[in-house]
Order: C-alpha cells, then sequence, then structure tokens
C-alpha cells in the first residue's frame, strides 16, 4: 500500500462519491437510529413500568426479556429479525429495513427500561413519602414529584443511547442497508480503495457522536447544577 | 378531669423489618390539642410508630384510629386521612424541582382543589410567619438546612391539618440552625396543635410537651408529664437512658 497516496486518494474519493456517503449513508443511518431510539424510548417506557409493576408473574418476564436481550449479541438478534422473523410472521410484510429497524428499536427498550427505571429509583425515597404524606396519591405523586426529577436522570442517559445506537446502526450494513458503513462496502468495494473509504467513514461517524456527545456532557452539567441542594 | 376527644389511637402494634421486629405492642392515644414528644435511644421503635400514625409504614398486627375512623381498615382511604395529619421529616423532604412557594401551594391545589391564588395568598401567609417571605420564588437548592426545615413545616400546614407529626425535625441540621427550627414548633405548639414530636432534644421535649413518651426495645416504657419523666424516672432502662443523656 502507498502511503503517500492516502491523502490525494481521499480527496479523490470524496469528489467522487460524496453523494453516496452522506445522501445515501448518513440519511439511512439517521434514519434507522431516530427510528430505533425513538420507538425505543416508547416501548421502554412501557417495560420500565411493567417491570415496576406489581404482578409478580409480569416483572418475571419482562426480566426474561430484559435479561435475553442485554445478554445476547445484538448481531444475532439482527440476524433473527431479518431471516427467521420474515418467515415465521410473513404476514407483517415489512422490507428488510424495517426489519433492522424493530430489531434495534426491541434491543434499545432493553436499554433503555433500565436506564428509566434507574432514573424514577435514583430519586430519594423521602421525597414519594413527602408527597404521600401531604396526601397525594400514588398516581399524583408519580407523575408531580418523581417523574419530574427522574427526568434530570434519564435524559442525559439517552442521549448517550442515541449515540450507542447511532453507532450500533453500522450493522444494518450485514445486510447491505444502505447505512453509512454499507456506503463504505459500495464505494471501497467498486474502487479497492478500502482504507481510504474507511477513514472517510470514520471521519464522518465522529462529526455525528461528536458534537452530540458535548451536548449531552453539557446538558449533564445542567442537571447537576439543577439538583444540587 | 376535662373529657378529651382522642384524636389518634393505636392498638397493640407491631411492626417488623425482615427479622427484626421494631414494634412489639405499642398502644397509646393521642388528644385533641395534646403535645406529645417521643424520646428513646436510637432503634427503639420511635420513629417507625410514628410514620405508622399515617400509614407510611404498615403494621403487620394492631389497629390505628384516626378521627374515630380505623385507618389500617382494608378499604380505607388512606389519602384523605393523610391530608389531616401533616409530617415533617428529617431530612426535610422539600421538592427540589419547585420553588419555595410551589412546594407549599402544590398539595392544597391539587389534592383540595384550592384556587391558586388562594393558595398562594396562604402560602404568602405562612412563610411571613416563619420569616421565609423573601424567598418566595426561589430555588429550595438555594435555602440553608434551617430554612428547608422551616419550609416543610409551613408545607405542611398549608393542608391545614389536625395533627403534626415531627420525625427528628432537628437532627439533621447544623447546631446552630437547631434553634430557628425549635423555635418555629414551639410557636406552633402554643397555638393549640395536636402534635406528636420524635426527638433527641430532650430540653425541648421537657419545656414544650403535655407528655413524654419514653421508647425503648419496641415498646412503650414510660409515659408521663415531662417533669415526672425527667426528674423522677421509674423505669431502669429510662433511668440509665437519661443519665447518658442529659
Amino acid at each position: 500500500m502507498d502511503l503517500s497516496q492516502i491523502g490525494p486518494n481521499i480527496v479523490k474519493l470524496w469528489q467522487q462519491y460524496w453523494q453516496v456517503f452522506l445522501l445515501e449513508g448518513v440519511m439511512n443511518t439517521l434514519k434507522l437510529t431516530a427510528i430505533a431510539v425513538f420507538f425505543g424510548v416508547l416501548l421502554g417506557t412501557l417495560v420500565a413500568m411493567a417491570k415496576m409493576c406489581r404482578f409478580k408473574v409480569v416483572r418475571f418476564f419482562i426480566g426474561v426479556y430484559i435479561e435475553v436481550i442485554r445478554g445476547t449479541p445484538i448481531l444475532l438478534q439482527l440476524y433473527i429479525f431479518y431471516f427467521v422473523l420474515p418467515e415465521l410472521l410473513p404476514f407483517l410484510a415489512l422490507s428488510p429495513f424495517m426489519w433492522v429497524a424493530l430489531a434495534l428499536c426491541i434491543n434499545s427498550s432493553a436499554y433503555v427500561s433500565e436506564v428509566i427505571r434507574a432514573g424514577i429509583q435514583a430519586v430519594d425515597k423521602g421525597q414519594t413519602e413527602a408527597a404521600r404524606s401531604l396526601g397525594l396519591s400514588g398516581r399524583q405523586t408519580m407523575l408531580r414529584i418523581v417523574l419530574p426529577q427522574a427526568v434530570r436522570n434519564i435524559l442525559p442517559a439517552l442521549g448517550n443511547e442515541f449515540i450507542m445506537m447511532l453507532k450500533e446502526t453500522s450493522l444494518a450494513s450485514t445486510f447491505f442497508l444502505g447505512d453509512l458503513m454499507t456506503s463504505y462496502l459500495l464505494v471501497g468495494g467498486a474502487t479497492y480503495l478500502r482504507f481510504e473509504a474507511l477513514i472517510i467513514a470514520g471521519v464522518i461517524y465522529l462529526c455525528l457522536t461528536f458534537p452530540l456527545s458535548k451536548v449531552v456532557a453539557a446538558f449533564e452539567r445542567r442537571m447537576a447544577r439543577g439538583t444540587a441542594d | 378531669m376535662e373529657q378529651r376527644t382522642e384524636l389518634i389511637k393505636t392498638v397493640d402494634l407491631h411492626k417488623s423489618f425482615g427479622k427484626l421486629q421494631v414494634l412489639k405492642g405499642v398502644s397509646e392515644t393521642i388528644h385533641a390539642g395534646e403535645v406529645v414528644s417521643v424520646i428513646g435511644p436510637s432503634g427503639g421503635g420511635k420513629s417507625t410508630f410514628l410514620r405508622c400514625l399515617n400509614m407510611l409504614e404498615t403494621p403487620e398486627q394492631g389497629q390505628i384510629f384516626f378521627e374515630g375512623v380505623e385507618i389500617t381498615g382494608r378499604k380505607v382511604d388512606i389519602d384523605l386521612h393523610r391530608q389531616k395529619m401533616g409530617m415533617v421529616f428529617q431530612h426535610f423532604n422539600v421538592f427540589p424541582h419547585l420553588s419555595v412557594k410551589k412546594n407549599i401551594t402544590l398539595a392544597p391545589i391539587l389534592v383540595k382543589g384550592m384556587s391558586e391564588a388562594e393558595a398562594n395568598k396562604k402560602a404568602m401567609e405562612l412563610l411571613e410567619r416563619v420569616g421565609l417571605a423573601d424567598k418566595a420564588e426561589v430555588m429550595p437548592g438555594k435555602l440553608s438546612g434551617g430554612q428547608k426545615q422551616r419550609l416543610a413545616i409551613v408545607r405542611a400546614l398549608a393542608m391545614e391539618p389536625d395533627v403534626m407529626l415531627f420525625d427528628e425535625p432537628t437532627s439533621a441540621l447544623d447546631p446552630e440552625m437547631v434553634g430557628e427550627v425549635l423555635e418555629v414548633i414551639k410557636g406552633l405548639v402554643e397555638t393549640g396543635m395536636t402534635s406528636v414530636i420524635v426527638t433527641h432534644e430532650m430540653g425541648f421535649a421537657r419545656e414544650v410537651s403535655d407528655r413524654v413518651l419514653f421508647m425503648a426495645e419496641g415498646v412503650i416504657m414510660e409515659s408521663g408529664a415531662p417533669e415526672e419523666l425527667f426528674s423522677a424516672p421509674k423505669n431502669p432502662r429510662l433511668q440509665d437512658f437519661l443519665a447518658k443523656v442529659l
């Protein structure tokens, strides 16, 4: 490999293929991430509530759900959603892209539910006791006292979940689904300039995650200031 | 003896945490207008007894009657009765995400359906009373421990309770702030507010109480007027306890 050519090659690749990377790769990566995190948060909230409900049977099965998802590789889950489930559930008629989005969303829900549960349980028990002692119902206490404080713990962690998910969508390239890693496969394969294509993809991932992680960090600091007492 | 209304009555309360038996049969009656202090060694069941009175702890045996209603009964709407029992905690438990004023107005508006204007007016009166009127719009994080506890007291008062329960209200305070909080409690009991006060401040208990309960090992070992109990303790556990703390 002629290292001196890397710089010029990158420039050349970029000029020729920037649309593949940006318009297709980045767009699909963001689309997958947004779908996975948005529905992951919705589903994760339900899972968290179920995990804290009063019925032992429900708590048990939700516990199994969370353990199975967190205890198996995401790639294995993607295989199941891509190859097995469409055959088992043909009536759903989802596109391969949507099957993968669904897998990521289910995966995200398990992590998000634990984030939410931890955020709620981190709120001091004395807050609940004070609210209940004033005559607030369990529901009012949750909505007016516990959740507003839990959000401070939860939001920064959800930001991190978004960043994690953004990177994990690269696994969609296993099925050639048009995300940023697929762009690398396309461009690298067509030009045989694999290293250069990887650098371009890597820099783009960094450009996406670095500002996000800075935003999350700033947010965390603000939240920490808000609760200090 | 004058006719007195029974406000809270407990019958043979038992409570365990795991294998640890904390209350081993506590029967006691608090009358309207009475100021009762509960003293005793840590782990003797004082706080648990107090927390049972508004059902923050559920006793596994025994009954609690509040204003004639058995609140340990199965079909009781405990939220309704808690509105009439104010509670002040050792660690203040003010709501950090609400301003000082909103800490006070939250429950009257939400639970009693009071109008915001009325609740605000009342909150300002109460804040005035404890010298915190200038802090109304401040977040509680900016308050000192003593100020937080004064806020917690008026937050409970805003519900116009029939009884106030104090769970070691000065134990978490820096020494220089104990006085200001005790002053507020003293002012309150002088208005005739029925109060049950779990405390380690013996001087205070002696000064403000109509009656003092000495709790140890999960039972009330001695009960009586403060002069008797402090000057002529009969129970050997109490004699031992007073010798150590006084």
